[in-house]
């Protein structure tokens, strides 16, 4: 015979239920304040503008899973996305398989590049991945002299029109869901399965639980370590081309800054800095949270500099939140046992 | 005789480590289904003998180790583990964020026909696991949600579904009430039934005593002797295990000037303790008993600031006082030693003059106000001697230190503030015999000199010989206060356990005979 707890109170004491909650508010009041903000044509928009941000975010999910943290993706996004954008419009290859495929082994190389050093010195992640930021940043710079790449093939410019569902306005303009759109939800029901269904998956989790734990009981610490940040690293890849896509140019220095904008969805998503927790779900749903914040922001029609007030505001808020439940749960805990 | 039913059989066991001897052809031997005992002071050789039986470390030549009758050279970790041999950690090693089932499962993600996990197989194995041992357990509740006695559960269960043989439990009952440990000693005696064999490590002797069918001892490396419990009393333990012969022990009389310095009315705090009357005096030992949840470390924070009370008053020395946070405690000339040296207690990373350093900071600064490097080294050379800590260095980090020697590190940090009232919570728990014993003549020495002091206990024994006083809490209530030459360890455990025995904590998890 075995307990089973009521599922609705399941459900409440999971952090995706307030995020998801605190979504529908949100929207609900800037549909209100703005009904162009509930248009599907303002969605999809939304959705296909902040792909790049939620593919990372899915790879930073799993980094934080596992007890790391990555803050160099953005750096490798750029590298892998300005050796591709190199290859094809000097070779002028009009292939978008290629455009596709090669800024993903270019990232795993460079993610694989963080998880040895993470591995072998057993310096905190953070150092790490901000020292390769820096160097991977800084070679690109160098090698590159800071060109922009923007004579892409045809078919580099023909892929980004691509739809899944197209649509017509009233003014009789098409619209519709993006190809990157069905690129982010096909990654996150990817990510879904490895973290809930291989083994692999519930090793990450395991060692961002307790990594001493997960070495008595034999798991392979490296191999964990080593694929999470090829992960990622594959993810920035990915990432890097969509990036390239939306804006059809490639700027070195487009994508270095937006590190903390990942890092905040996927912390806002039920990620913790100290490993062990967070979900794609919620990681999807930082994402969108971000993004709906953003866009009200814009459709307020406020200067851009309060978006970053109130972009460090919600960091601040998010993990105050998380640091109170700890802080609760470690209270209850103190009366029932010490 | 027909040696047949040994699980495991240890013969001429000997290790050095860079000349030093850990053990020293020790002969150890397990039957199976037995419960038995590992006692020794720290440095007796205990976790080495444990290392070489996991397969950790390898023992010297001329070594014979025989698991079920066969002779195993080259015992390593995943050996050991193949033949059964598991240790449940004090630490546990479970993985908090994970659910019941999947801990007890976790070893399946070893295997590798496992490519895909199925969630059905895995509640159903955790279930079967759960059943076979007569538990009934939330399969998908959080681990680090669950009460730690549940925690130690779930780490035994693993064992056993990756088919634990032998079971090292290292210090299990340290952190348990007594109910717990009484369920624990239940369920190992279940296990007992099923030919598992236990190897139970603890400091507790009496718990020693009552649930091992045989008792080991080490000392200094060597094996003292096996012998069955019928043959052993505590105090005979004591000295197997120390050395020396027996030191009867005397209680305390009461003192005779009672002067109050500390004196506490109705002092509550929702949920957590209430009504609570009580005078401290002068140079005496007040001993507080409960078991955990009692509100004894709640009040005990309480009285050093950093649980401001709800209600009530506090006089200190005849004034009405409130002490809003720790930093007025210590101003008043109230120390508090908290109940977890490692988190609360101590930094252990650093070295043992910083960490006796940080509460004296004023003695060791120079006229500016900067440290002087010379007077805090002298200061802390001094605590070494005053308090007979066994270190080499005072540069050394105090994790390089015992756990007896650690305690004392925290006692010294605070008793050298001068304290007028100093409040000891658990301050021997986890701690050998003879540090134990160091400790408390320490705070004997420092009653006579004047000095107040609170002993916080859950050891029957520890109050009754170092107190002059005893007050009883439970939930969160004062039972009663008595004088110590009225007791016995017997009749003081009766009033403990008499109230509230169906305590409402049992919920969530029900044990079903």
């Amino acid at each position: 015979m075995e307990i089973k707890r009521n599922p609705l109170s399941r459900l409440t004491k999971k952090n995706e239920f307030y995020l998801f909650l605190v979504l529908i508010v949100l929207s609900t009041f800037l549909a209100i304040s703005n009904p162009k903000f509930l248009r599907l044509e303002n969605i999809f928009d939304l959705l296909r503008n902040n792909t790049f941000l939620g593919i990372v975010a899915l790879g930073e999910l799993v980094v934080l899973i596992s007890g790391g943290i990555d803050v160099s993706f953005t750096a490798i996004a750029t590298i892998a996305q300005y050796i591709m954008g190199f290859i094809i419009s000097t070779y002028y290859i009009d292939n978008i398989l290629v455009a596709i495929l090669l800024p993903i082994p270019i990232g795993i190389a460079l993610g694989a590049i963080n998880g040895l050093l993470v591995y072998y010195t057993r310096v905190h992640p953070v150092i790490i991945t901000i020292s390769t930021l820096n160097a991977f940043y800084g070679l690109l710079i160098f090698l590159s002299k800071g060109t922009w790449i923007y004579n892409f093939p045809p078919s580099f410019r023909r892929f980004a029109q691509l739809k899944l569902i197209t649509l017509v306005n009233e003014r009789g303009i098409k619209y519709g869901l993006s190809i990157f759109t069905g690129i982010w939800i096909v990654v996150a029901i990817i990510t879904w399965l490895i973290l809930k269904y291989f083994p692999i998956g519930r090793k990450i989790y395991a060692i961002g639980g307790n990594l001493e734990a997960a070495r008595r009981a034999g798991f392979n610490i490296f191999r964990t370590q080593l694929f999470v940040y090829c992960y990622i690293g594959a993810l920035s890849g990915l990432a890097a081309f969509v990036h390239a896509q939306l804006t059809q140019m490639i700027q070195p220095n487009a994508i270095v800054g937006r590190e903390l904008d990942v890092i905040a969805a996927a912390i806002l998503g039920g990620a913790s800095v100290f490993g062990g927790s967070g979900s794609v779900a919620g990681a999807v749903m930082g994402v969108l949270l971000i993004a709906v914040i953003k866009n009200g922001l814009i459709l307020m029609k406020l200067p851009a500099y309060w978006h970053q007030v109130v972009m460090g505001a919600i960091i601040i808020i998010a993990a105050s939140i998380s640091a109170l439940q700890r802080k609760i749960k470690a209270k209850r805990e103190s009366v029932s046992v010490g | 005789m027909i040696e047949i039913s040994a699980f495991l059989d240890l013969r001429n066991i000997s290790k050095y480590y860079s000349g030093v001897i850990a053990l020293d052809k020790v002969d150890f031997r397990v039957e199976e289904g037995e419960i038995h005992g590992l006692v020794g002071e720290n440095g007796s050789g205990k976790s080495t003998l444990v290392k070489i039986i996991t397969g950790v470390v390898q023992p010297e030549e001329g070594a014979i180790i025989e698991i079920k009758g066969e002779r195993v050279h080259n015992l390593t970790p995943f050996e050991a583990f193949k033949r059964g041999i598991h240790v449940v950690h004090q630490d546990l090693s479970l993985f908090p964020n994970l659910s019941v089932a999947e801990n007890i499962v976790s070893h399946l993600y070893l295997e590798k026909k496992n490519s895909f996990i199925n969630w059905a197989k895995v509640r159903k194995q955790a279930h079967e696991v759960l059943r076979k041992l007569d538990l009934d357990m939330d399969l998908d509740a959080i681990v680090g949600d669950l009460r730690i006695a549940d925690q130690q559960l779930v780490a035994i269960c693993r064992a056993i579904a990756s088919d634990a043989k032998m079971l090292i439990l290292d210090e299990p009952t340290s952190s348990l009430t007594w109910r717990e440990v009484e369920r624990l000693f239940h369920f190992i005696n279940s296990l007992k039934k099923r030919g598992i064999s236990v190897i139970f490590i603890s400091h507790r002797l009496s718990e020693v005593l009552e649930i091992s069918d045989k008792v080991t001892v080490l000392r200094n490396g060597v094996n003292v002797g096996t012998f069955s419990k019928e043959e052993l009393d505590e105090n005979r333990l004591v000295s197997l295990m120390t050395g020396k012969s027996i030191i009867f022990q005397k209680k305390m009389k009461s003192v005779e000037n009672r002067e109050v310095i500390l004196k506490i009315e109705n002092l509550t705090r929702k949920g957590q303790y209430e009504n609570i009357n009580f005078s401290l005096y002068k140079g005496e030992i007040l001993g507080i008993i409960g078991p955990r949840g009692s509100g004894r470390t709640e009040l005990a924070t309480s009285l050093f600031g950093l649980n401001p009370p709800d209600s009530g008053k506090i006089f200190f020395e005849g004034k009405e006082v409130k002490i809003k946070n720790n930093m007025e405690a210590v101003k008043l000339g109230i120390a508090y030693v908290p109940e977890n040296r490692i988190l609360q207690g101590l930094v252990l990373d650093h070295s043992i003059e910083n960490n006796i350093a940080i509460t004296n900071l004023g003695k060791i600064s120079n006229k500016y106000g900067l440290i002087d490097k010379d007077l805090k080294r002298s200061l802390s050379i001094e605590a070494l001697k005053e308090f007979r800590i066994k270190a080499q260095d005072v540069e050394l980090a105090v994790k390089t230190l015992s756990g007896g020697n650690q305690q004392k590190v925290v006692l010294a940090k605070w008793i050298l503030t001068s304290p007028k009232i100093l409040i000891l919570d658990s301050p021997t728990n986890g701690i050998d015999v003879g540090a134990k014993e160091s400790i408390h003549n320490l705070i004997k020495e420092l009653a006579e000199k004047g000095m107040s002091i609170i002993l916080i206990s859950d050891e029957e024994s520890e109050v009754l010989y170092n107190c002059s006083r005893i007050i009883v809490m439970k939930e969160g209530k004062i039972l009663g206060e008595y004088n110590p030459e009225s007791l016995s360890e017997k009749s003081l455990r009766k009033i403990i356990q008499q109230v509230g025995e169906n305590g409402d904590q049992e919920k969530s998890f029900e044990q079903i005979n």
